[in-house]
């Protein structure tokens, strides 16, 4: 077992690991410590956010945070559930800088709110007449033909 | 300080630009000369390729990415293939990882070329634009002997590739690099050495240590900057375990250190071709794959740029569910933000391009005062020739 993995393990024991194969590793972890886990991995651990990846799903929005330990080459991805009916997540990008745009394109794509993000606008359609209401990676996204309905 | 240099205006730049293979919008806050914010926006280029990627076959997923960036074509794929067979749990045959790595690298040289070409172009050194996209010429034709394409090799397939490197191309690509050495080593000579791009790249938009990480910046952008990260050393995959080769680190952070960072790489590239060369295994290229089980699988691996990423998440059909792409100027350009503070206009475009978002060329810049044109691109990329040239003047 890695170190990293041993010390997440003691400072916050209700995490689930799923080991997929020793370089990555998936950890799911109560929402309310998402925060306190992430700030844990990069500030104690020095890792790196490679990015976030939000996923619509059954029980809920799923959103992965993919941290990157360069010195071991494992990555650890914090697996986060939003219900549906809430779908409301402390931000990372508050204090760290690197997730402040992914959150915004989680936010625009899914239509999860990243609580405390210092500028929650979209990020890819910002300069566009997209209506923001219409998030594309939902599952119950209609897809329209634009050019049909004129 | 008179009321003119307090005053702050706004000079855009882009969005649009043939050069790049992704349009963006940089909103520079100047005071003066000296900028003192800037505003990114994006998603001019956005086609949605985590949208269109779940209604399409893992055997058609790399095609669709190949196209995401042209520079680097081979980085997207091969990301893609590696997180299909982490998701799967298989490994491809060693002539596979071989031939994947030659690949790989022989497109980092021609991206690196590529960049210090433009960027030389930028400061008003067009010789070295053209030496440079002269040598990288040599690269190009050595993917169209073994894949029968310049760009969008279409080499990864998951479990292997498609091209196998014929024992005729073997001489040829060894010539190739030769050539290549030999002239890029006079290439990196001439620009270290020039005290007027010394003079004029050093010190220029640095992002410091601090900054990288917060930014979780990736590639030549942080290694300039003395992070010492390379996924290819970190998280080996294909053969870059099997073949001796440095990873190379620099502390300055400025314009000059990026440049640095991807002349010096290029030689490490030339090394690592040719360690495969000598090691190509004999075998098979391709394996058959009969099903991608249920699951998640995660692929990266170093573009030009710095680390390339793919989730996907599948359900046992034969589509993924779920693609997430992270290209490695995602998270680069955000940290302009930063590394853009406090220089001047002329130095701004510049720093802008550093990070090799394809951003060299300038006629697409324009700025505005008052609702009037104050400058054109062309009119930029003049400032920043003017400053080369006084910088030239004074070194005489």
């Amino acid at each position: 077992m890695s170190s990293s993995l041993q010390l997440l393990r003691e400072r916050f024991p209700q995490i689930e690991v799923m080991e997929k194969n020793p370089r990555r590793l998936y950890i799911r972890i109560p929402r309310e410590q998402l925060t306190a886990t992430a700030r844990f991995l990069h500030e104690e651990r020095g890792m790196r956010l490679s990015i976030c990846t939000g996923i619509d799903t059954r029980e809920g929005f799923e959103v992965l945070y993919h941290f990157s330990e360069d010195s071991t080459g494992i990555i650890y991805t914090l697996k986060v559930l939003v219900p549906k009916d809430d779908p409301k997540v402390e931000s990372l990008g508050s204090w760290f800088p690197a997730a402040q745009w992914i959150e915004r394109e989680m936010h625009e794509l899914l239509g999860i709110d990243f609580v405390g993000h210092p500028n929650l606008i979209p990020l890819l359609t910002s300069d566009t007449d997209w209506e923001p209401d219409r998030r594309p990676l939902r599952r119950d996204y209609e897809r329209r033909n634009e050019a049909h309905e004129r | 300080m008179s009321d003119e240099t307090k005053v702050r205006r706004i000079v855009p730049i882009g969005p649009y630009h043939p050069l790049q293979e992704e349009p963006e919008f940089f909103k520079l806050v100047v005071e003066g000369e000296t900028v003192v914010d800037l505003e990114i926006n994006l998603g001019y280029n956005h086609r949605g390729h985590e949208f269109i990627s779940p209604e399409l076959t893992y055997d058609q997923v790399p095609f669709l990415v190949e196209r995401i960036c042209g520079i680097c074509s081979n980085s997207h794929p091969l990301a893609a293939v590696l997180a299909i067979e982490d998701c799967a749990g298989i490994k491809p045959p060693p002539r596979a990882n071989f031939i994947r790595t030659i690949i790989h690298e022989l497109e980092r040289i021609h991206s690196h070329l590529l960049w210090v070409g433009l960027a030389g172009h930028f400061i008003g050194y067009n010789t070295v634009w053209m030496w440079a996209w002269r040598y990288r010429e040599h690269i190009l034709q050595v993917f169209e002997m073994i894949t029968g394409n310049r760009n969008h090799y279409a080499a990864n397939k998951p479990g292997g590739v498609r091209w196998d490197i014929k024992p005729e191309h073997v001489p040829e690509i060894r010539a190739a690099l030769d050539l290549v050495e030999k002239k890029t080593m006079m290439l990196t000579k001439a620009v270290l050495d020039d005290p007027v791009i010394r003079a004029r790249l050093e010190g220029v938009g640095i992002l410091t240590k601090e900054q990288a990480i917060a930014w979780s910046v990736v590639g030549p952008t942080a290694r300039a900057s003395g992070v010492d990260i390379d996924v290819r050393r970190d998280d080996p995959h294909c053969a870059y375990d099997q073949v001796p080769w440095n990873v190379i680190v620099l502390s300055e952070g400025d314009v000059f250190a990026k440049a640095k960072v991807r002349l010096l790489e290029i030689f490490e590239s030339i090394k690592i071709i040719r360690g495969c060369l000598d090691k190509l295994p004999d075998g098979p290229i391709d394996m058959r794959i009969d099903e991608i089980p249920s699951g998640e699988g995660i692929g990266r691996t170093e573009a030009p740029r710095g680390e390339v990423f793919h989730y996907i998440r599948s359900d046992g059909t034969n589509r993924p569910i779920r693609h997430k792409i992270r290209a490695p100027s995602y998270m680069n350009i955000a940290s302009n933000v930063v590394a853009v503070r406090g220089g001047s206009i002329a130095d701004a475009a510049l720093t802008l391009a550093a990070v090799d978002p394809c951003y060299c060329c300038t006629e697409r810049m324009a700025a505005f005062e008052d609702g009037m044109l104050k400058y054109t691109g062309k009119d930029l990329l003049r400032l920043s020739w003017e400053k080369t040239e006084k910088i030239r003047e004074r070194l005489k």
